[in-house]
């Protein structure tokens, strides 16, 4: 790529105007290479925004499903948090199977606080915002 | 204690802390030297394991890679260590910069309150170097961003012992021993750095890994239409984008820095053949550009455009077969 082509799109969701500008490598007009910023380009924007949108379609799905009663608020805190199943499962120190258990509804409704407390600091919550889904 | 430390924005966290580590010590190694010595371009595609929920993608060798090569190859002595608990892992980082030493830090980017939230995902394989304290905060130099910032301690060993895979356990890693610039053998270090690339890329025998798992994905590709819904293909393509582009590759997959290693290889070898193969890296860079653009537009269709999936699986196509060719050429540098 060429310093002249260097793409300059800002991110325009979220706070991905305070993006940081990046660097790339690109060549001069005598092909030697060089370090230049570039603000972001509409390609990889594009890309990013595309995954948050998923994340909060996803949220809204969750949510609805917390409410049918067909899953736990666990799930639904899990996916705000950009985690899936191994990830969970490895801040609150507990076996993948388990922590799918809990996220049934009736095994939810069933543990302790000491397993709840387990949850809500993962999660960075209290307890009580953790049995209720926003 | 702060330590006088020149923070430099780099395109990548690991090739820039390793160089930035490096000139601190006296050794001005630059960042497209550092990741061509380290041998950190690559190529995978493994779809059974899951990353976030997407078919694994890279573009580099693993995380620590590039560092543990460019001082074996240069000869520098390090330490790197992980820890079991938090307070030991603080506590050690403490003596170093009470020492002077500036140390590295593997750390996940969840918890770094420095980055905007919109990059904020569970990626554990950041590096950044720690060079102060102030009572309860920490001076950071971060290769991907224009200054140094602070972290406040609880931040801090969030990051280091964010869970998930590579998990970073506190790793910590510093310079021991730094040889003098006239005591480096700087070409044999490059002869080495590039004959671990090319065997890398060219010869693994399963079809996940180097050059071969570029046609792979290619087929992969090919194929998204009639094997998955377009929400989750949409996705897919969307993470290959987003693992080529976003922060930390200096374009095209960490293909322009590889050109720009080798045109300075060029120059300290003095091989001009180099510089030409640096030119041939620069066109596969662009082309890996197109690719992400086109791919961007098959994006915004969500699905809808099935002849796009084509025409990207063709362009990669074309990719694999330019990079078959200029790892051809690279193996014939050093015999």
């Amino acid at each position: 790529m060429n310093i002249n082509e260097v793409p300059q799109d800002k991110k325009n969701f979220k706070d991905g105007d305070k993006a940081p500008k990046k660097v790339m490598y690109v060549t001069t007009q005598d092909g030697s290479y060089t370090q230049t910023q570039s603000a972001g380009w509409e390609a990889e924007n594009l890309a990013l925004e595309q995954a948050w949108e998923e994340i909060e379609t996803q949220l809204q799905e969750e949510k609805i499903l917390v409410q049918e009663n067909k899953v736990s608020p666990i799930s639904y805190y899990m996916k705000k948090n950009r985690m899936d199943l191994p990830i969970l499962a490895s801040y609150v120190s507990m076996w993948q199977w388990r922590v799918k258990r809990h996220l049934k509804p009736t095994v939810f409704k069933s543990l302790s606080d000491s397993i709840l407390k387990k949850y809500a600091d993962a999660f960075n919550i209290s307890i009580e915002v953790l049995k209720n889904v926003d | 204690m702060i330590i006088p430390f020149q923070h430099q924005s780099q395109a990548h966290c690991e090739s820039g802390v390793t160089s930035n580590l490096f000139r601190h010590h006296g050794l001005p190694i630059s960042e497209p030297l550092s990741f061509g010595i380290g041998s950190g371009i690559f190529f995978a595609h493994i779809p059974f394991i899951k990353v976030n929920g997407m078919p694994g993608t890279t573009y580099r060798v693993y995380p620590g890679k590039i560092f543990s090569n460019v001082c074996d190859r240069l000869g520098v002595k390090s330490r790197s260590e992980k820890f079991s608990t938090v307070e030991a892992a603080m506590k050690k980082l403490d003596q170093n910069i009470e020492n002077g030493i500036p140390s590295g830090l593997q750390v996940g980017v969840f918890y770094l309150p420095f980055l905007p939230e919109v990059f904020r995902f569970h990626f554990n394989a950041h590096n950044l170097i720690v060079f102060g304290k102030e009572k309860n905060t920490y001076s950071i130099s971060d290769p991907v961003l224009e200054n140094s910032v602070t972290i406040e301690y609880e931040d801090l060993a969030k990051a280091r012992f964010a869970k998930g895979y590579p998990e970073p356990k506190g790793r910590m890693y510093y310079l021991t021993h730094v040889p003098a610039m006239k005591d480096v053998n700087l070409p044999l270090a490059i002869q080495k750095g590039i004959k671990q690339t090319c065997f890398f890329m060219t010869s693994p025998p399963i079809k996940w890994f180097g050059v071969n798992s570029i046609d792979f994905l290619s087929k992969q590709i090919r194929n998204y239409p009639t094997k998955l819904d377009s929400r989750k293909s949409t996705l897919y393509l969307g993470n290959l984008i987003r693992m080529q582009e976003e922060i930390g590759t200096g374009g095209a997959g960490f293909r322009f820095l590889y050109a720009a290693f080798l045109q300075e290889a060029s120059q300290i070898t003095n091989n001009p053949y180099l510089k030409e193969l640096s030119e041939e890296m620069t066109r596969i860079g662009d082309q890996w550009r197109n690719f992400a653009y086109q791919t961007a537009r098959v994006c915004k269709s969500r699905g809808n455009d099935v002849m796009g999936f084509g025409e990207i699986a063709d362009l990669l196509h074309s990719i694999y077969l330019s990079e078959k060719q200029f790892y051809n050429h690279l193996k014939k540098v050093y015999p």
